[in-house]
């Protein structure tokens, strides 16, 4: 239905009926409140291998981090909304010898163990060869998500899923993985034959189908393109942008600190946030979605 | 009687329009955010700790040992256009793979080439030990040998005296006058102008992150030929360290301004 017969009908509708179905619609709404549920996404980025705190005498950030400090965060909030997602953005490799060590692995395990349900392939974690990728995914019990690289030729062929969804308290939520431009980045002969496509392009096709034929109430983006650029060159803000149907970019790359998520308008002109904590699991993110029934035409009430 | 009916039938048709038009979804209603600082105000997961404890374990245990000694402490911003730490570092790549490029391919590297940005540390006074490796070369980067024809070559001493940087070199020199022009380079002896015109080239080791373009060092990708010396940039300082009883470079005249 057309945007303006949509609005003359109501008009007409609400003239005639009058105060009588004010209170009709009243007494619907306030059901539909009762049933709010709420989601709760916890989310890092470009973790990169601080498994340990930074140290005391760290000029910048002495004893932030670390992942059993995260882990017991984690459990503090999961202990208060069971409905918790866990996410990354990608980059958790690289950055301390944790990884020259043992090549991603212990990051895989103990992202498993504190319950990520999903990430995404950032540039780094081709620096041991997409071979490695392919042997550490062995230790990762959540979803490594990537729609924009066809791994077709490679190693990765059948791994990598473009999307997951997951059902929490009767709400269905999609998340989807968008992944960075990798000539130019990462030497060829790390990431083989993986092909890359436009991510917009990508974007638009995931979502239409996590809309239409998933049937997802909240649609997440993890992506590892990076905050914003002046360029051309595709970014988050760019992505919400130019897309409809994303609720939330969760991002990675620029390692960019955000004091809370920047709010954009996409092509419906409703509001995408998109987010960033810094790197290195010195900050985590915590979105709340209290989820109900509402109109289409409806915007959310954004507390940032 | 008649019209109170036809009026209460268009009542509950636009009733049912309303609805069916003003379509519900389940959607977010309300959003709020707070970001958690992970610090030492959260206590520790213990089972976490205990797991990562062997990891670490034996990591530290491999971090400390001794492979050389340092008698003064290194940084890369010690001097201007060569360091004591960036010349040591160069040095060490051309004594390190130069007998494995012999060994490979049966030719020769003419000089190095690394990046200022490259040293991501310095080195302390006292034992150096595996972790000075990690310390100065914390990333995976590899050494490759590029053959630069002639031009690329006169592209590099261009860079460089553009820059003016203390990336690391060795097996050139480099002089400038005071006003920064150009006075003399050589590339293993062999007198480089930024005008003239030869017909050679020259063997160019480097790190693959530069081969890549990193830093802006474009002529890299001008080659005529690249060898691949599968040779962690990291694992060559350690073999380096190993072989001395004390690392003590210093600052020389590899490039200098207005000697």
């Amino acid at each position: 239905m057309k945007r303006r017969d949509f609005i003359v009908k109501t008009g007409v509708a609400s003239s005639v009926l009058g105060l009588g179905s004010t209170a009709i619609l009243n007494t619907a709404l306030n059901d539909s409140t009762n049933n709010s549920k709420k989601i709760t996404i916890l989310h890092t980025n470009d973790v990169h291998s601080h498994i340990d705190p930074f140290e005391s005498t760290h000029s910048k950030y002495p004893n932030r981090g670390g992942a059993a400090r995260r882990y017991a965060y984690i459990n503090m909030v999961k202990k208060q909304n069971p409905n918790t997602l866990v996410l990354d953005a990608g980059d958790s490799f690289q950055g301390t010898p944790f990884f020259n060590f043992y090549g991603g692995e212990l990051e895989f395990k103990l992202m498993s163990k504190m319950g990520y349900h999903a990430s995404t392939i950032g540039n780094h974690e081709f620096d041991n060869g997409i071979e490695n990728i392919a042997a550490q995914l062995e230790h990762a019990k959540f979803s490594m998500l990537n729609a924009n690289y066809d791994f077709k030729n490679t190693i990765l062929d059948g791994m990598i899923k473009p999307y997951e969804t997951y059902e929490m308290d009767g709400v269905k939520i999609g998340v989807f993985g968008l992944g960075i431009e990798l000539e130019g980045l990462v030497s060829k002969k790390l990431f083989k034959e993986t092909a890359y496509n436009n991510p917009v392009d990508v974007a638009k096709d995931i979502v239409k189908k996590l809309k239409t034929e998933e049937n997802c109430d909240l649609v997440i983006c993890l992506s590892h393109l990076g905050y914003n650029y002046s360029g051309s060159k595709i970014c988050d803000i760019k992505l919400a942008q130019q897309t409809r149907n994303i609720d939330l970019i969760i991002g990675g790359h620029t390692h960019t600190f955000l004091d809370k998520p920047t709010e954009v308008e996409n092509l419906d002109f409703k509001k995408v946030l998109v987010n960033q904590v810094g790197w290195a699991g010195i900050n985590m993110g915590r979105i709340d979605f209290y989820m109900d029934r509402a109109k289409a035409s409806k915007g959310a009430i954004i507390e940032l | 009687m008649m019209k109170n009916k036809f009026f209460n039938l268009l009542v509950v048709v636009l009733f049912l329009g309303l609805f069916s038009c003003e379509e519900e979804y389940v959607k977010p209603v309300k959003i709020s955010y707070q970001q958690q600082a992970i610090d030492s105000t959260l206590a520790k997961n213990t089972d976490m700790e205990e797991f990562i404890k062997p990891y670490r374990e034996k990591i530290d245990a491999e971090m400390k040992t001794v492979l050389s000694y340092s008698p003064k402490s290194m940084f890369k911003s010690d001097s201007p256009y060569n360091t004591a730490i960036g010349n040591m570092m160069a040095d060490a790549v051309l004594e390190e793979a130069n007998p494995l490029f012999k060994q490979r391919h049966n030719l020769a590297i003419d000089a190095v080439l690394l990046n200022y940005g490259g040293i991501r540390s310095g080195i302390s006074e006292g034992e150096i030990t595996v972790r000075t490796a990690y310390d100065i070369m914390p990333f995976e980067n590899k050494v490759v040998v590029v053959e630069l024809p002639y031009e690329a070559a006169q592209e590099m001493i261009k860079y460089l005296m553009k820059k003016r940087t203390a990336h690391p070199i060795s097996g050139m020199q480099i002089q400038l006058n005071h006003n920064y022009s150009f006075k003399e380079a050589f590339i293993n002896n062999e007198a480089i102008h930024p005008e003239d015109n030869k017909n050679k080239s020259f063997y160019i080791a480097t790190s693959d992150y530069l081969l890549q373009g990193g830093d802006e060092m474009d002529f890299f990708t001008n080659n005529t030929e690249v060898f691949h010396l599968d040779y962690k940039l990291r694992n060559l300082f350690i073999d380096y360290f190993k072989k001395k009883d004390e690392i003590n470079p210093t600052q020389d005249n590899r490039f200098t301004v207005g000697n």
